[in-house]
């Protein structure tokens, strides 16, 4: 029976699509059949815009222990036995509609996908973006998505330490929510989700399946909204307390050795879980849904199928194995239950009691058509690159009050408001917490640390899709560097509008080309990641917003550098420039043009190759003890970094090297590939030749000392000055 | 000595406590299961932070209830020491072994910092390593540790020198703006009448090494050393 509109429009498929289906099998699927076909063949578990062009990110690296894209999350070795597992996943639909409980689960999702493979999940960073604060709803949104964030994550014991918020008209009414999540295991207790062994049995464990999150997969991340719509009830309600059961059992499962497979239940519920894992075994599966514990009565097998209930797992264990799996979920009092069996005949075949409900081919349902569209520049690039930035007059207030405004714009000002509501520093291995270029945690039982950074500037890649990728690959390494860590992989989330749409698809396509590119020039592979397409509302797209995890490894933990300034005296040196002068194009895209200016315009740029080498400069210097402070100089430019490392240290910034060029796009301007750091002055001349035999162009910029930030004849602020309109620039937004 | 650390379902600050208790400090320790019974061997308990059962009553309000409480109430009878760490705190004023309860942050949020602790009593074991009026710095990490007891029984706290800490100003004054909470009187940690069971909203764990940016945890370890050799 042919299937209606209607139907094929609840699970977002097409009706080419649906054709495509009935010429695969052979015949029209069922109800159910649909639901299912729906939810793989969806963009959020199909991939079917993003596959091919995912295909461009460098992914080889000897350090990688299991291949991008083959397990629930990116695996890395970081030697001594141990390796480290990240990911990062959006919950940008659910926390539009939910902000609270979309935000939650969004961090339960992504921890699931950690210690399904067998790793303690060891750290928690969020990437956040909202529209402006003055108006309410945006307001309600951002409180309660890190009110979500906090009550998750708290609960569950793992520290959230770093991250990044930015708002943007463009943001509003559609929030970008992505949660990244990183995980330690020894190499040898690395859990697949690859079900095998013909006989063997699926066990359900966590929690009763409710009616909860139908169609999340299908229909809340996989299409634009329709805002008269009232989507509330497909987003999941979280329970912390479970989740944290859950790891502790899991973890305890994985250890005896007796699991075959483990693989949790996220979007698409138990349809993905069951037949994702039996895909990648080569095998098939029988399930009784009536074996499935229901929180409400009256269920349907379409229901159950396609639920997203929270806190839910999926082992596959040998009968004989059964009752010393089951006992750990009685010692953790958790409820669990054989729904199905693995079998040979490829096919996921439901039943509900002894009747059949649905029989499909496993290799059909997790092939779906993959689309490669040809993109088309998006008409306002012409308007934005032929901006005239030399046309813009000076602020004539001066330089003073226009370093004050920038370091309280909420963009630009402290984020302690937000991370102080998460604990940043439980399991003890925060040795830098929020607020610095990138986290470090130390490796208990080792001499080594690890670093996380998070970033991504949707300005930039609106201005310029390629280049903007290539920042934001640039930006995480460099905050790793500026640490001392160097990068080892990276994950990403790749937040945008409609691909369908040839402009989107076009910003879609340079980003990752400009990704992948940066990627090269840098050596680090993307191990893992996700892509939130469909962030729109009313026919406008989210800026393209990729965001860039990064991880790195620093051999020696004490060998770490911070933001601060530390002492009298010190030098201060700007790496990746030999002189400081104001070039009007390096306010393209900049936070002084759209804060001071009202504008977005211009054109970012980025040369890799000075990248690498300033990258490279800054962890030697580091490693070999010459670095007092590294900051890696962002938005707002220069005036901005001076100012959050004298605020870090507690002591001012004496400017001593002539000015160039326009004072605001020299103090303000956003040239990439440069750092700030300081240096003790007995350690210039070893730091000199360093420099040399690395190639990089340096500036001397002046002392570390008093406390005012001072610049003959250009800036003169006392440090409280800076500090209150810094400390203070996010709670004026949100009370304004 | 031997430590034992008591976990629930939901305790995320045993592992912390272990690790300081075994590797930081050098002393033997296991973990105590909420369903055993068993703490024979034992020289100190410690009831860690976390959100047992996920503190959806009230914080505590069910864990109280677990087999193993029974015995820590014994334990501490006989005269063990106890020290209740953030939920461990709140457990044991559920249990009904420290007086007053922990509310709602009064402003409402999670807050995870640093904070500032007059000890206003060396007089117990867990803090003869202090000076009385010395400011210990050490994080919080808690949503409800708002500390509230009646009148009579602050009174009573008070005349019998059981507030252990409270929150203070780097320089040691006690005022609402070094407050994180809302605790009456700015209350952070008490002990028993006994004198042998402490509760504490600060994480002592979190600071006994320099590199997590402080060692003063250490003196509360520490002195129970002392007391206990």
């Amino acid at each position: 029976m042919p299937v209606s509109k209607e139907v094929l429009d609840q699970v977002a498929l097409s009706q080419a699509e649906y054709d495509l289906i009935v010429q695969r099998l052979g015949r029209d699927p069922n109800y159910l059949e649909v639901g299912l076909f729906g939810s793989l063949w969806s963009e959020h578990c199909g991939y079917k815009h993003s596959k091919l062009l995912l295909r461009e990110f460098p992914s080889q690296s000897p350090r990688l222990l299991v291949m991008p894209g083959a397990e629930n999350a990116g695996v890395v070795d970081i030697g001594d036995g141990l390796a480290v597992v990240m990911k990062v996943e959006s919950h940008n639909h659910p926390s539009a509609v939910e902000p609270f409980q979309g935000a939650a689960t969004g961090v339960g999702g992504i921890v699931r996908d950690i210690f399904t493979m067998g790793a303690r999940p060891i750290a928690l960073l969020n990437s956040l973006r909202f529209g402006p604060l003055d108006n309410p709803q945006n307001r309600y949104l951002f409180g309660g998505v890190v009110g979500g964030i906090s009550w998750y994550g708290n609960c569950i014991g793992v520290p959230d330490v770093g991250g990044e918020v930015c708002f943007s008209s463009s943001y509003a009414g559609n929030p970008l929510v992505n949660a990244m999540c990183v995980g330690l295991v020894e190499r040898d207790k690395l859990m697949r989700s690859r079900a095998s062994g013909i006989g063997n049995l699926l066990i359900l464990v966590g929690a009763d399946t409710g009616r909860d999150g139908i169609h999340g997969a299908s229909g809340l991340a996989s299409r634009t909204f329709e805002e008269e719509r009232e989507m509330r009830p497909t987003v999941q309600v979280g329970n912390p307390f479970l989740e944290k059961v859950l790891i502790e059992a899991c973890l305890e499962m994985a250890a005896t050795g007796y699991l075959v497979a483990m693989q949790d239940l996220g979007a698409a519920g138990l349809t993905s879980s069951v037949i994702e894992s039996a895909a990648k075994g080569g095998v098939g599966v029988t399930i009784d849904v009536a074996r499935v514990p229901r929180r409400e009565e009256g269920m349907t097998p379409y229901e159950v199928m396609l639920s997203e209930s929270q806190e839910r797992m999926l082992v596959v264990v040998s009968q004989e194995h059964e009752q010393d799996v089951v006992k750990v979920f009685q010692k953790w009092d958790l409820e669990s239950s054989v729904i199905g069996r693995v079998t040979d005949d490829g096919l996921v075949r439901i039943f509900e009691g002894e009747t059949l409900v649905a029989s499909l081919p496993i290799d059909i349902l997790t092939d779906p058509p993959l689309y490669r569209l040809k993109g088309v520049p998006p008409s306002y690039l012409e308007e934005t690159r032929g901006f005239d930035m030399e046309s813009l007059s000076l602020p004539p207030e001066g330089a003073g009050p226009v370093l004050l405004r920038l370091l309280s714009s909420p963009n630009i000002a402290s984020k302690e408001w937000v991370y102080r509501q998460y604990d940043h520093q439980v399991q003890t291995n925060t040795l830098q917490g929020p607020g610095g270029d990138a986290a470090v945690l130390r490796v208990k039982g080792t001499r080594k640390a690890i670093a996380l950074s998070n970033d991504g500037n949707g300005r930039y890649c609106y201005l310029d899709p390629f280049v903007g990728g290539a920042i934001a690959v640039a930006e995480a390494c460099r905050n790793l560097a500026c640490v001392g860590a160097e990068p080892l992989a990276l994950t990403d989330c790749l937040n945008f509008g409609n691909p369908e749409r040839l402009e989107v698809y076009y910003q879609l396509e340079e980003c990752i080309r400009g990704m992948a590119q940066a990627c090269r020039a840098l050596d680090v592979p993307v191990i893992s990641g996700n892509v939130s397409l469909y962030n729109e509302t009313r026919g406008e797209a989210v800026w393209p917003t990729p965001m860039v995890g990064g991880l790195g490894l620093l051999e020696e933990s004490e060998r770490q550098c911070a933001t601060a300034f530390r002492d009298g005296g010190d030098v201060v040196l700007l790496l990746g420039a030999s002189q400081v002068r104001g070039d009007a194009s390096s306010l393209g895209g900049s936070e002084y043009l759209e804060v001071v200016h009202g504008r977005v315009a211009g054109v970012p740029s980025i040369n890799l190759d000075m990248e690498v080498r300033v990258q490279r400069l800054c962890r030697r210097a580091i490693g070999e003890g010459l670095l007092k402070s590294a900051h890696d100089c962002s938005d707002g430019g220069l005036a901005v970094a001076l100012a959050e490392s004298c605020i870090a240290g507690g002591i001012g910034f004496k400017g001593a090297c002539a000015v160039g060029g326009r004072w605001d796009a020299a103090l303000f301007g956003e040239a990439q590939s440069r750092i700030v750091v300081s240096v003790a002055s007995g350690d210039i001349p070893r730091f000199r030749a360093l420099a040399r035999e690395q190639g990089v162009p340096w500036v001397e910029l002046g002392r570390v000392g008093g406390d005012r930030l001072t610049w003959d004849g250009l800036l003169d602020v006392p440090l409280e000055s800076l500090e209150a309109a810094w400390r203070g620039g996010l709670e004026k937004a949100l009370t304004r | 000595m031997r430590f034992g650390v008591v976990v629930f379902p939901g305790t995320w600050s045993d592992e912390d406590c272990y690790h300081v208790v075994k590797s930081v400090l050098g002393q033997e320790a296991r973990y105590v299961w909420h369903k055993d019974r068993d703490l024979s061997g034992l020289d100190c308990l410690i009831l860690p932070g976390g959100f047992s059962y996920g503190d959806y009553l009230r914080t505590g309000a069910i864990a109280r209830f677990s087999p193993v409480m029974e015995e820590v109430e014994r334990f501490a009878r006989r005269g063990g020491l106890v020290l209740g760490i953030c939920n461990g705190f709140q457990i044991l004023c559920e249990a009904g072994m420290l007086p007053g309860a922990l509310m709602r942050n009064d402003h409402l949020q999670f807050r995870c910092q640093w904070v500032n602790l007059r000890v206003e009593s060396s007089r117990t074991p867990f803090t003869s390593e202090c000076k009385e009026g010395q400011v210990l710095r050490i994080p919080i990490s808690h949503g409800e540790g708002n500390y509230y007891a009646d009148a009579d029984t602050l009174a009573s706290l008070r005349a019998k020198g059981q507030v252990v800490f409270r929150y203070c100003t780097p320089g040691g004054d006690i005022t609402p703006e070094a407050n994180p909470n809302g605790s009456l009187e700015n209350i952070a940690g008490i002990i028993n009448a006994q004198g042998n069971v402490l509760g504490m909203m600060p994480h002592p764990e979190r600071c006994c090494e320099a590199s997590l940016g402080g060692t003063d945890g250490r003196f509360i370890f520490e002195s129970m050393l002392k007391v206990l050799a």
